[in-house]
């Protein structure tokens, strides 16, 4: 059994982390789908956008372990941190529930990463913004299908109509999280490695409320609740991801296809 | 008599010879066109001992890249040009306006319909409603433009699945990045 890494507190580190790990869990869950997806075409579509966030998960954790300078590569950090050491939104680590609560999921995601990639661009660290200028392209793509379907979804039958309804219900207390901010966007912000998410909030409502709108749907009131996977805290879904993700790498350290 | 001069490669011959030997790595997953043609292959150069291959990868998540990576290497390694260093460039992005005259005449003769310029589609405001509709897309077959997408994403990272109206063929559009 191959015993866990301890990460870098360093506010830098975690602020990649945030995101490479968002995209890992994101992948993981859109992952599930294969096979599975209503039609055929959906099933390629979110084993390809899985397959693009996991290629955008795996070049940021690179750096992130660059950054930290303790040896770690893309795969020791994926597969060998414990739940507290992963950084990612608690939205994403959510039960991947039915193809509603995965395209709402899916275009909330894709929008919050478009916008950060875009930002990210001019990133004071010039591997990240080398990163972002190849995903942002992706997650563009992967917004304007998400998009589509949630209006479909949102103005189509009265099942999903009602589907798409109750995945809004569903995930859309968890959304506050992407837009809290602390000592980490703080630090990022002043040395130029990225953007406060907080500072994306305006324009990811700019985008997000008028497809609601057009879909016939409405965000749910804002509550107090907040998320904090961002923190290391996840909730009780977070320790059966890493289980199916890591047993393999934990149990045969090193093993490679 | 040959002066040793002719016997010995010059920077510029080795150079040469390294880009003929690129000319025949093709694309694994679209093994008609090849990795200088699709713009994967960014530079060559000659270093003290051996070659520095400068390599821009596709797609974030394409699982062809190290693929590509390795028969790089493989190619130039038999043809005696070795030892070879890779080295990944991200930055600028691929994008596929890098993909030549000839990559796209290749693409489709195989009958992926070729991408048009990225510009288009990048950096406008993204419009749900009316859905924006596709631009008109030439069926690789019989060159009809009465063609429609069937699905946004294909059998692979770079590619969308279409058919066409006309001919009835379904086919594949390289899409614009």
């Amino acid at each position: 059994m191959q015993a866990s890494i301890k990460v870098s507190r360093d506010p830098a580190v975690q602020y990649l982390l945030r995101l490479g790990d968002s995209c890992l869990i994101h992948a993981q869950r859109l992952a599930e789908w294969c096979g599975h997806a209503p039609i055929l075409e959906e099933d390629i579509a979110l084993s390809n956008m899985a397959l693009d966030l996991v290629g955008q998960a795996r070049a940021v954790l690179t750096r992130a372990g660059e950054l930290e300078g303790a040896g770690h590569d893309e795969d020791q950090l994926a597969f060998l941190r414990d739940e507290r050491d992963y950084l990612n939104l608690t939205l994403v680590e959510l039960p991947r529930g039915d193809f509603a609560v995965t395209v709402l999921r899916n275009f909330a995601m894709a929008t919050l990463l478009k916008l950060l990639w875009q930002r990210l661009q001019q990133s004071s660290d010039s591997e990240l913004a080398a990163i972002a200028g190849k995903a942002v392209k992706e997650a563009r793509y992967h917004q304007q299908h998400a998009g589509d379907w949630l209006l479909r979804l949102g103005d189509g039958t009265e099942e999903s109509a009602k589907r798409a309804s109750a995945a809004l219900e569903l995930l859309w207390p968890y959304v506050a999280e992407m837009f809290e901010s602390d000592a980490v966007d703080e630090h990022a912000a002043s040395t130029g490695l990225g953007p406060r998410w907080a500072d994306l909030r305006e324009e990811w409502m700019a985008e997000v409320l008028p497809v609601l709108t057009e879909a016939k749907l409405k965000a749910p009131a804002d509550r107090a609740f907040r998320s904090t996977g961002k923190t290391g805290r996840h909730s009780e879904h977070m320790g059966y991801i890493l289980a199916e993700m890591q047993h393999l790498q934990r149990a045969f350290p090193g093993g490679v296809w | 008599m040959n002066a040793l001069s002719d016997l010995i490669e010059t920077t510029d011959e080795r150079l040469a010879r390294a880009w003929a030997v690129l000319d025949t790595v093709l694309d694994p997953e679209v093994p008609v066109v090849s990795v200088r043609e699709l713009g994967i292959l960014r530079d060559v150069r000659v270093n003290a001992d051996g070659l520095t291959v400068v390599l821009t990868p596709t797609y974030s998540g394409c699982p062809a890249t190290e693929l590509i990576e390795r028969s790089v290497v493989d190619a130039l390694v038999a043809a005696g040009l070795g030892p070879v260093q890779v080295l990944m460039q991200r930055a600028p992005a691929w994008t596929t306006d890098w993909i030549t005259a000839e990559g796209r005449r290749k693409l489709r003769a195989y009958g992926i319909a070729p991408p048009g310029p990225a510009d288009a589609s990048q950096g406008v405001t993204m419009r749900f409603v009316p859905r924006v509709k596709a631009t008109a897309l030439a069926c690789p077959r019989c060159e009809s433009l009465n063609t429609e997408r069937l699905a946004a994403f294909g059998s692979t990272a770079c590619k969308a699945t279409w058919r066409c109206l006309a001919c009835g063929e379904p086919f594949e559009h390289f899409k614009p990045i």
